[in-house]
């Protein structure tokens, strides 16, 4: 009994290390990523490379402000444009996504069934696909280079939709019924009752769609061609100036703005992502 | 007798036509706001994801430049595309590659990971550190993987394995055409290890613990066991959201392929289906050619996607 228990707590311990070990790999690059932007001129380019920062200072963030003002575009106005077309995204997704997943479960639209398998299609395709026609949409509607070609062919993920509708499932419609004797609008009833409880879920929509829009770099590649109007991801081949040495302080702080805001904003809302990703699976 | 015909038919015509009215009336009544809740995503979707895969279809089937009008080709460009273009043919050739090393490898260590962690302490913790590389910028950190698979010696790998003895010379990570694909595919995994994590990590917390119970009174022994037996039928539809992705995922790799190998990567070591998509349609403006291009992801990847919602089909449990 007692050797059982001690192998037992053996297996143990080797499976901390294991997961210790899988956790550095995934966790070192990123922990490389914030110790590089604080290092100073002479540690970025010491031999052997060194992993960790021996004397910390901004110089890297200040040289990204102040060596790129010069430039036709300073770093600042990337940051806009990300977290302009970003935020603007997240908002209109958020709402056409949650009310349209609402309506299609809760007034038991006819042809639901139909709409939802589409939707379940369009998870079964990379977005690259539809770029030629998304394309062709955006430029004859005169939206090249504006923050609109970022943002309207982004607006409808399946994914959104999809994780939403699952969500709805769960919610009784005894809530709805009640709501409606006391004599609500059905609009109301949706921005008072519905949505508040649906906290989680959109909650996590804001996450994913945040995440997945702020790293995007194909959109930019293919409907922005001015440098005015890229955003951060693609602004980094700005920078990096096809790999100068020169730059290459402001392109690790640049990094690590580009790097940090997703794991935060993710770390933040971890518990909700879970509880919604709870309903996540495909029933099929 | 004709006039006869003649009046109950219209006398029905205005009947049906109330009552259609009618009809229309209840039917609005009911649904109308219900499909104006829906509409604006509906609109949306319909404009830059269903609408778009009918019309690549249609232009693949043509010649298009986007200044002149198209041009019907038929099948041409797709016998051009297998028989001629030997560019895609390696395109075709690193994408199969790359998604059949790194997806089934990413796939395997994500549910590995969610079941192990699911069992540890400090849950939240090891979910995080393990989550956060998939959802990092692919471009920015192709960037910082490219210092540590730096071609010199100041390139943290190269500096190990040199002062280890395995090397004595640099290894060239970006230039080499032999060592590009295999650094795209370690960096891809680095980043993908997540993709499906979450869902199975959700799925594992959602099993009640009365059925472990049962289970083992029944006389299932081993964890291993448990897993094969109880766990993975009941996560069906999270291995099936989660296979999916990492088709879809892998299937449409450009970002750390561009960012490694540059574009074109020399011998095109790096160039994918997405690379060949983008050159042909976004820089030289050949659409109906690239449309092809687009085509055939498309069909791999649903292809592939239906016979996984065959292979993980849960109609059997529920």
């Amino acid at each position: 009994m007692k050797k059982a228990l001690k192998r037992r707590n053996l297996g143990k311990v080797f499976i901390y290390i294991a997961m210790f070990g899988l956790v550095a790999f995934t966790a070192l690059p990123l922990i490389y990523v914030v110790s590089t932007a604080f290092k100073p001129m002479d540690e970025l380019f010491v031999y052997p490379p060194k992993f960790f920062v021996r004397k910390p200072t901004l110089q890297n963030f200040s040289e990204l402000l102040i060596a790129l003002s010069g430039s036709i575009v300073p770093f600042t106005r990337y940051v806009f444009n990300s977290i302009f077309t970003v935020s603007l995204t997240v908002i209109i997704t958020v709402i056409i996504a949650s009310q349209g997943a609402f309506a299609l479960v809760k007034y038991k639209l006819p042809g639901r069934d139909w709409i939802f398998s589409m939707i379940l299609a369009a998870l079964m395709f990379s977005p690259h696909v539809t770029q030629i026609p998304n394309y062709m949409v955006v430029s004859s509607l005169g939206m090249i280079n504006t923050y609109w070609a970022l943002i309207i062919p982004k607006l409808a993920a399946a994914f959104n939709f999809f994780l939403m509708k699952q969500f709805i499932e769960q919610y009784p419609d005894e809530l709805l019924e009640s709501g409606r004797m006391d004599g609500a609008k059905e609009w109301t009833l949706f921005w008072k009752i519905v949505m508040p409880s649906l906290m989680p879920a959109w909650s996590t929509l804001i996450v994913f769609t945040f995440i997945s829009n702020w790293n995007d770099s194909f959109s930019p590649l293919i409907f922005i061609n001015s440098e005015a109007m890229k955003t951060l991801p693609l602004a980094l081949n700005t920078i990096s100036g096809g790999g100068s040495v020169a730059r290459a302080g402001a392109v690790s702080a640049a990094v690590f703005i580009i790097t940090i805001p997703t794991i935060i904003i993710f770390t933040l809302m971890q518990s909700k992502v879970m509880e919604t990703m709870v309903h996540s699976g495909i029933k099929a | 007798m004709g006039s006869i015909i003649d009046i109950t038919k219209e006398k029905n015509a205005v009947q049906t036509k109330a009552r259609w009215k009618h009809k229309l009336k209840v039917w609005w009544n009911r649904y109308g706001i219900g499909y104006s809740f829906l509409a604006p995503y509906l609109i949306l979707f319909a404009l830059f994801y269903i609408i778009p895969v009918i019309v690549v279809i249609g232009i693949s089937l043509t010649n298009y430049n986007i200044i002149q009008n198209p041009k019907w080709l038929g099948i041409a460009n797709y016998r051009l595309l297998f028989t001629d273009d030997d560019v895609f043919l390696i395109s075709l050739r690193n994408t199969a590659v790359f998604s059949l090393i790194s997806g089934p490898f990413g796939y395997i260590m994500s549910f590995m990971a969610a079941w192990v962690i699911n069992q540890l302490k400090f849950r939240k913790g090891f979910a995080l550190a393990f989550y956060a590389p998939s959802i990092t910028s692919s471009i920015a950190m192709s960037v910082v993987w490219m210092w540590f698979f730096a071609s010199d010696r100041y390139g943290m790998i190269n500096n190990i394995l040199i002062n280890f003895g395995i090397i004595h010379e640099p290894v060239l990570w970006n230039l080499n055409p032999n060592t590009i694909l295999p650094v795209v595919i370690f960096i891809s995994i680095w980043m993908s290890m997540g993709t499906g994590f979450l869902v199975f990590l959700a799925g594992f917390q959602n099993i009640s613990k009365e059925l472990y119970e049962a289970a083992a009174i029944d006389g299932i022994k081993s964890k291993f066991q448990e897993l094969w037996l109880i766990t993975m039928p009941l996560m069906k539809p999270q291995l099936l959201l989660g296979a999916i992705n990492s088709i879809v995922n892998s299937l449409s790799v450009f970002d750390v392929a561009k960012t490694v190998g540059g574009m074109p990567s020399p011998n095109y070591a790096a160039h994918t289906i997405v690379a060949h998509l983008y050159d042909y349609a976004f820089i030289r403006f050949q659409m109906g050619y690239a449309s092809a291009v687009a085509v055939v992801l498309f069909l791999i990847t649903f292809i592939l996607g239906r016979i996984c919602m065959k292979v993980f089909s849960s109609k059997d449990i529920y």
